[in-house]
């Protein structure tokens, strides 16, 4: 009960933000709520099941495209586009588990890496489709959700604020729930959870789905929201950005990958002031929390002092 | 022109990718092979080997196979350094972990990155070959240069060979590539064994970039395609396999050269990508690998 309730302390603080921070930085944590969302999708795989993958990309682009394409080719509304982003996103990662997951550990980073490069790359091959390295502004038709403009800033703080509650409020009751323990089970003891009974493979690849998914829709809401859509979204950076939220914030915590986006936002923006090297400071802080803190913030504070923190 | 000088062309230019390759990707492998730890940051030091050769080029004044005859001793000896204070600082502390080194040298690739860019410039720089000859075959005329650097790069190769087979230091690493534990057990100062097989690696990346960077110029962006290229080497060579390595390298580079003369550069990079990901999947111990016990 402590739980939901300090979560849901967490969703209601976010709504009255949106009424109360200026435009600039309202739109910022916009940003940082859809970021959030692919984080939580990213923390599915690699916070509770011990999946590292730096492939999660492939599936952030296969949502901005399953969502941006259809707009943009044939003048789909927002709603349906987010559905096909969060349906690109699930069944792209779908089909890279059935692969990538006869594979582990090492093994399993570089498949996943290098199918999100191969997805990369053909983006820019069929670049008359997909608009290659240049991308395409979404059209004004495809920014509509209900009759509200997406690109007015209080309807698209409201659309990423949904998003993220449903998505933090999902995982939270996922990882409660009996399918929760086996995904924890598997990170921590593959062969002891196969003599349990549990099939190690469907429920890797069932996470994966729904951490593709969740990425799907975070990658649809970056588009429909901010009305772009580009290959730089496939590169290998979109992968490394939700696994440095997750581990900064805390790999296996459900409000990490939140804390993390925000703590990695207001680092890169106070930096911003100093020096325009802001690359040096995401590599900085991935050493860094590597090395001193590799349970992120989240997981470090639940050792000591929240021991029942999901 | 016909078609039997184009394949040719496409062939010799291949065979300097293959070599280039052949050269960063032996880092890689030996950094795999012996300490079990995946180097994302090894385009960087690519790179860092290409800048650091304009940068000394452009200080030693005199000929010009002169500048690039100190260009080939130091760049290769500072970034070797680097990495040797990376691993102390860094990879020693982590305990070679696979997956905390894979984040912590992704870490260091942006903040090598950013370091080129901020102290370098987002421009593409070139440096002038050492010699200027060209070779002319009937069909085309043909840059010595790129033939020196297939030639210098066999060379190392044996080099390297030697030092693996034929040496104290060669037969160390190889210890402690079987069992760090035992070879620690004998005697064998495994820390030092790691910090020189990784400011080794990372020397051969630097020399690979030094060698290429007359041909290609010099760009802060510029390790991401050998990083590419080199894990795909390696991982299709058997991964801490030499002689897979070179074989690799071969296969990959004649036929990046190919398809990218006769299709796409971008069409080769995705068939090689996804050759990758199904070695790994179905055949993990490499195409020219034994599988390991």
């Amino acid at each position: 009960m402590k739980v939901w309730a300090s979560h849901l302390a967490v969703v209601a603080l976010l709504l009255a933000l949106g009424f109360l921070l200026p435009p600039y930085h309202a739109t910022n944590m916009a940003r940082i709520m859809v970021l959030a969302v692919f984080a939580m999708g990213y923390n599915l795989a690699f916070g509770y099941t011990g999946l590292l993958s730096l492939g999660h990309a492939l599936f952030f682009a296969a949502g901005i495209y399953a969502a941006g394409l259809p707009i943009w080719h044939w003048g789909l509304g927002a709603a349906p586009a987010l559905i096909l982003g969060l349906l690109g996103g699930g069944i792209v990662a779908g089909v890279t588990g059935l692969l990538a997951l006869r594979t582990a550990g090492v093994s399993f980073m570089i498949v996943t890496l290098m199918f999100a490069q191969a997805g990369y790359l053909t983006l820019l091959y069929f670049n008359g489709v997909t608009g290659g390295d240049e991308g395409f502004a979404l059209p004004a038709s495809g920014r509509m959700l209900f009759g509200a403009d997406l690109s007015t800033d209080l309807p698209r703080y409201l659309t990423a604020w949904a998003l993220f509650s449903a998505t933090f409020l999902a995982t939270l009751a996922l990882v409660r729930s009996r399918f929760g323990r086996v995904m924890v089970a598997l990170r921590e003891n593959e062969e002891r959870a196969r003599m349990l009974g549990i099939n190690p493979f469907t429920a890797k690849l069932a996470v994966l789905v729904l951490s593709g998914a969740a990425s799907g829709l975070a990658g649809a809401a970056y588009g429909v929201l901010f009305g772009y859509a580009g290959a730089s979204f496939a590169t290998i950076q979109y992968s490394i950005l939700p696994m440095l939220y997750v581990l900064l914030g805390g790999a296996g915590t459900v409000a990490g990958p939140l804390l993390g986006a925000v703590l990695m936002f207001a680092l890169i923006e106070v930096a911003n002031d100093l020096t325009s090297a802001w690359l040096f400071i995401v590599g900085a802080v991935l050493v860094i929390v590597v090395l001193f803190a590799p349970k992120g913030i989240l997981g470090a504070l639940r050792d000591r002092f929240f021991r029942g923190l999901p | 022109m016909a078609f039997g000088p184009f394949l040719l062309l496409a062939l010799m230019e291949g065979l300097v990718t293959a070599a280039v390759l052949a050269l960063a990707a032996s880092g890689l492998s030996l950094v795999f092979g012996v300490m079990r730890v995946v180097n994302v940051a090894h385009g960087e030091f690519f790179m860092l080997g290409a800048v650091i050769a304009w940068f000394v080029t452009g200080m030693v004044p005199g000929p010009a196979w002169l500048a690039f005859a100190v260009a080939v001793v130091v760049a290769p000896l500072a970034v070797a350094a680097l990495a040797a204070l990376a691993d102390a600082l860094v990879l020693k502390r982590l305990n070679y972990d696979p997956e905390a080194t894979i984040v912590a040298t992704i870490g260091l690739l942006y903040m090598l990155q950013q370091a080129a860019l901020t102290f370098y410039g987002p421009d593409a720089r070139p440096v002038a070959a050492p010699f200027d000859l060209r070779l002319q075959t009937p069909w085309f005329g043909y840059s010595g240069y790129k033939l020196f650097v297939v030639l210098a790069a066999g060379v190392v190769l044996a080099g390297i060979w030697a030092l693996m087979t034929r040496t104290k230091a060669g037969l160390v690493m190889r210890a402690t590539q079987v069992d760090r534990d035992v070879a620690r057990a004998f005697g064998i100062n495994v820390d030092r064994v790691y910090m020189g097989t990784f400011a080794l690696g990372a020397g051969l990346a630097a020399l690979a970039g030094v060698l290429i960077v007359p041909i290609t110029q010099a760009h802060y962006l510029m390790g991401g395609d050998p990083l590419l290229l080199s894990f795909i080497v390696v991982i299709i060579g058997g991964l801490g396999s030499l002689r897979g390595t070179l074989v690799a390298a071969l296969v990959i580079g004649l036929s990046d050269g190919v398809i990218s003369m006769f299709f796409s550069p971008t069409l080769a990079k995705i068939l090689a990508t996804l050759l990758v990901a199904m070695v790994l999947v179905f055949r993990p111990q490499g195409l020219f690998g034994t599988r390991s016990p």
